[in-house]
Order: structure tokens, then sequence, then C-alpha cells
């Protein structure tokens, strides 16, 4: 099989880079049950490139995602709107036989949250993060939707009612999960000028480097919406690895995210329409927990990995009774 | 118990044991990884196998307080999610917060007693 696809992508890469294009160092680095990574170099006569190919892989998802041939229209469009992701080299077609996928740069760097928080090396990268978050969201937010291939769109009362309904499918009965619904419902925010929202942005989508951040990964979430969801879901508990008092990610104070945000542009968004996308995106990580801990339990997907974050709901529950105790 | 020594617990802490001193040490990348996902099961396992039993009772008695009625802890929840979806209790409710934040503490005493909010929501 590993063979098989040595040779599909040995293929797929002549077509882009010419018959003598040869690929080195293919190696797999992660095969998560939803996409899968490979990372490889590309030698021509006259260069070396260091490349990355994610590919789509069978499982069912919690959300619709992005097919990879749209996720790379979006990374483009945001490569070309100033902000810092890879650069995309070649989208997979069916000539390719190998799926749904696309090849990009392979930038370096720590892409883990933990390490992120605590690597002495990056220390002076911590200093700066949060102020660069809040100009890299503002760019993201402004980008001229134009410029970008149809995107579903999504209200915050439309992802009220996707969680509601997530919810009701997968049939658990938990009271803290009931009341986060009730407060979400009593503190929806007006309806905002639409943006592009990146949809996933936090430590673990962000390749960082003693510079600081070097690119913004994973665009499969991307749609338009209310920019405060990416101010939010960086603000989520979970996100934060253990620094609960930082919290921006872990890192950085949620004043210093918004001033950085507003005076590089971003949409104009206060501290409640924030916290209702923190309690939401609370909420939601809370319900990926509880589908895979069911992914787990019908045998979709029958691994142990997704049977103990399974166990990690009441992680979110417990942060859903910490955030609305805040009113 | 009708069983012989050594009893369950005792066996789950020789299993953890060997797991942390046999074989992680000699594993690394992905195998190293999924033993620590193991041992992470397995130090649920154990931490409910101590403490459910008194957990579920102290919850129960509690919903037995909250909703006046009686029943089985899986019942009584099942009303509580009702009573909340349809407002008859909301988040402004202090004694329903109270219940859910001792209900929630002892679910996370189980699965992660190292989570920085459950530590943070001990404290003084």
């Amino acid at each position: 099989m590993a063979e098989d696809f040595a040779e599909l992508l040995a293929g797929a890469v002549q077509r882009r880079f010419g018959e003598s294009a040869r690929v080195l160092d293919l190696k797999a680095l992660s095969g998560g049950a939803s996409a899968e990574t490979w990372r490889f170099d590309v030698e021509t006569p006259d260069a070396r490139s260091p490349l990355i190919l994610q590919r789509m892989a069978g499982a069912g998802q919690f959300e619709a995602s992005l097919d990879r041939a749209l996720q790379a229209k979006v990374q483009s469009a945001a490569f070309e709107g100033g902000v810092p992701v890879a650069p995309v080299r070649f989208v997979l077609d069916d000539a390719d036989r190998m799926g749904n996928g696309y090849v990009m740069a392979r930038i370096e760097g720590e892409t883990l949250g933990p390490r992120i928080l605590k690597l002495d090396e990056l220390a002076s990268a911590r200093a700066d993060m949060t102020q660069q978050c809040g100009s890299i969201l503002a760019r993201i937010h402004r980008l001229d939707t134009r410029s970008l291939p149809p995107l579903p769109t999504r209200s915050a009362r439309e992802s009220l009612e996707s969680m509601r309904a997530i919810y009701r499918r997968l049939g658990a009965e938990l009271p803290v999960f009931e009341l986060a619904l009730q407060w979400l419902e009593d503190h929806l925010p007006a309806p905002i000028g639409t943006s592009l929202v990146h949809g996933d942005f936090r430590l673990g989508n962000l390749i960082v480097g003693p510079d600081g951040i070097r690119a913004v990964l994973d665009w499969e979430m991307a749609h338009i919406g209310d920019p405060a969801e990416d101010l939010g879901w960086i603000c989520v508990p979970s996100w934060r690895f253990g620094q609960l008092e930082r919290e921006v990610g872990g890192f950085g104070d949620l004043q210093d995210l918004m001033t950085s945000y507003e005076s590089a542009g971003g949409i104009g968004v206060d501290s409640e329409r924030v916290r209702f996308w923190q309690v939401f995106g609370c909420l939601k990580w809370g319900l990926v927990c509880l589908f895979f801990a069911f992914q787990f339990l019908n045998g979709d997907v029958p691994l142990l990995e997704r049977a103990v974050i399974g166990r990690r709901t009441s992680e979110t529950e417990l942060d859903l009774l910490m955030l609305m105790r805040a009113e | 118990m009708p069983s012989n020594r050594p009893t369950s617990a005792e066996l789950l802490d020789a299993v953890q044991k060997f797991l942390k001193a046999e074989v992680l040490p000699g594993l690394s990348g992905s195998a190293k990884y999924h033993v620590q996902v193991a041992l992470t099961a397995l130090g649920i396992v154990g931490r409910e196998t101590e403490g459910a039993a008194q957990l579920d009772a102290a919850e129960r008695a509690r919903l037995d307080n909250l909703l006046h009625i009686e029943g089985s802890r899986e019942a009584l929840n099942r009303l509580l999610c009702a009573k909340i979806r349809e407002r008859q209790l909301t988040y402004r409710d202090a004694a329903l917060i109270e219940h859910l934040r001792l209900t929630t503490m002892g679910k996370m005493s189980i699965d992660n007693p190292k989570y920085a909010t459950y530590l943070h929501m001990q404290g003084p």
C-alpha cells in the first residue's frame, strides 16, 4: 500500500514538476481519522523543495468541512491577502488517483500547544504572539470576500442551532450542556457584517518559530460569519493547555488581543460578543469530545484515543460552569 | 467478594506499574504515545472503581433535593435536563449551579484531576 502511494505521488509530482523530478524522504506525519499528512522533498535539476501533502481520510466528521480543493483556494486567497500561510503548490486531481488533497510548501517550526507554551527558545515568540494573533485575525477578517470561492455562511444563530441539533442527535442528557444552550440563546449577539472566519484558529494550527507565528494551518473549517467567533475560539479554556490564567491560548490577555486586533483594522467587536463565542466554542469542543465517544462506541472509529477523548467532555462542562458564572 | 487476592484494584495497580516501568522506557513515537493514552484510560478506571459509588449517591441525594422527587440518578438527570430545556430552571438559579458544580467536580476527580480548571475551582 505504502509503495503504491509513493508511486502515485511520484506520478503526481512529475506531472507538475517535470519528468526528472524525484520524491525524496517521504514520511507520514500523522494518520488521524479524518485527515492524513505526509512530508517529502521534491528534487528537480535546479532545486529541492520541502513539501507537505494533506489528504482527506474516510471517517465521518463532526461538522461539514471544506473539501481540500476549496480549502486550497481559501488558503491561497489568505496568502494573497498577506496572512502568513504556506503557499499552495498544487491540488490533487482525478488523474492523480489519490483522492481529495493538496500539496503546499513545508514551513518548519513548532505546532504542539504545550511545547509552544513551554520551550525556552520560543519565549520571545510568546511575548509577541498576542499582538501577532490580533493583526493576523484582522487581516483574515478584512479579506475581500469576493476574492474567495463560495463558502458556507453561518451566523451566530445558525451556529447555535447547528450545535443544538448535533447535541440532540447524539442523544446524550447533560444538564450543563442544556444550560449552556440556554445561556447562548439569551446572549446571542446582534447580526454583524460578515467576514471570512478561519474557524479553528488556536495553538495546534499555528506554526511557531523563535521569530513568532510563521503560518496559519488547517483552513478546512473556514466559513463566512461573525469575526468574533475566531477571537472567542482561541480563548476557550481547552486551548490554554494548562495555563488557565492566560485567557488567549495560554499566552495572552484578551484585552491585549482586542487592542491589537482593533489597531490592525479588525472589525469592531466588543468583549460581550467575544464571550458569547468563547462559551459557544467551549460547548462546541465538548460536543466534539462527545461525538468522539460515540464514534468509538458505535464502532465507526474504534480507536482508544477516541475513547479517552470522550472522557474529556467533563472538562468542558467544568469550563462552561466557570465561564457562565463569570456573569 | 468471591474473588481471591489480588483484588481488581491491586491487579490494575500492577498493570499500571508494569506499563510505566517495563514498557514505556523502550518505546518512542506513536507506540509510546498510545501506551500513554492507555495509561490515561487505566487511571480513569482506577479512580472510578474507587470513588464512583459515593459520588453517584451524593449526586442522587442532591437531585432529590433539587427536584423534590425520588428516582434513579439517570431518571432524575433526564428530568433535570427537561426542566432546563423548558426554562423551569435557568443559569441564574444558584442552587442548580451549585449542584452542577459539585457533580462536575466529582466527574473531574475521576476523569482528569490534573485539569487546570479543576485545580482552580478547588482553590480558596
